[in-house]
């Protein structure tokens, strides 16, 4: 995997927050990833929801076509794990109202305490489990 | 028409912000979270630097979106109204961190992952959209047996 870069990390977060900026300047709208998703799913006024996700979706794509295309996603090899961490994160998501997007990013952007907390949570308990799944227990 | 289109450009830009940064990369997000790689060196800090990126944009960003009276193709400007830290906010964010740290994916990777037709990426984003009804279809359910709460 390439090194840590300091300018396309600095760089690309700044994308995302300009595009969670020009979502709630022109619509009105909060841009996390979990609910947009969810809201498309199961609820009306779906059209400009589709219309982010497949921005989403084509980005990556276009910087290939531009020839700079991201390196392939890593996944585990099992498919028991990618559907029960699918199913985590889209079932805890929507019950704790937002993603490392809608919390993370939108969230603490306009200091949140509900979106802090939930931030913190979500971290600790990701490296809770990157901790056991790497290292076993106690390390 | 306007909001579709200002929606498409959004999500291009995020993609884009994402794709760039690196956390397409689900070794790059998990390396963040392997705290315990610190001492080692192998510990990757891309993520902290993208959220400092994101927040220095978004912070000032949305403190001069508020001085606006109304979004420029919407109404109104759904800002969220909940303040209190209840039960369902920290149970969700557990079960999001569980699944978020077993694989380093999150919603928005995941979803810009799909153009690479990759099956296991596939399975994760449907397993995802499964949970997501599951938890409408437990809150329906609960709010038919209890419709007073």
């Amino acid at each position: 995997m390439a090194p840590f870069d300091l300018v396309s990390a600095l760089v690309g977060g700044a994308l995302i927050g300009l595009a969670a900026v020009l979502l709630m300047l022109l619509n009105g709208r909060i841009a996390g990833v979990s609910g947009i998703l969810g809201e498309a799913l199961t609820g009306d006024d779906r059209g400009w929801r589709v219309a982010f996700l497949i921005g989403l979706v084509a980005a990556p794509l276009l910087l290939g076509a531009a020839g700079r295309p991201p390196p392939m996603p890593w996944m585990p090899s099992s498919f028991a794990i990618v559907i029960a961490a699918g199913l985590l994160v889209g079932f805890g998501t929507r019950l704790g109202g937002g993603c490392t997007s809608g919390h993370g990013v939108c969230g603490i952007a306009r200091l949140s305490p509900r979106s802090i907390a939930a931030t913190l949570v979500f971290t600790a308990t990701a490296i809770v489990v990157v901790a056991v799944m790497r290292h076993g227990f106690g390390g | 028409m306007p909001t579709v289109l200002a929606a498409l450009v959004s999500g291009l830009i995020f993609g884009f912000g994402l794709a760039i940064s690196g956390m397409t990369q689900p070794t790059r997000v998990l390396g963040f979270l392997d705290v315990l790689g610190i001492p080692s060196g192998t510990w990757d800090p891309t993520l902290a630097f993208v959220m400092i990126g994101a927040l220095a944009v978004a912070a000032p960003g949305y403190l001069l979106t508020q001085r606006r009276e109304r979004p420029l193709f919407a109404e109104v400007a759904a800002w969220p109204t909940k303040v209190e830290i209840d039960r369902p906010l920290i149970a969700g964010a557990v079960l999001f961190g569980l699944g978020w740290g077993l694989v380093g994916l999150c919603p928005g990777p995941a979803i810009a992952n799909l153009g690479t037709l990759s099956s296991r990426v596939v399975a994760f984003v449907v397993a995802m959209a499964i949970g997501m009804l599951a938890l409408d279809f437990w809150r329906r359910s609960r709010t038919r047996a209890y419709p007073a709460e």
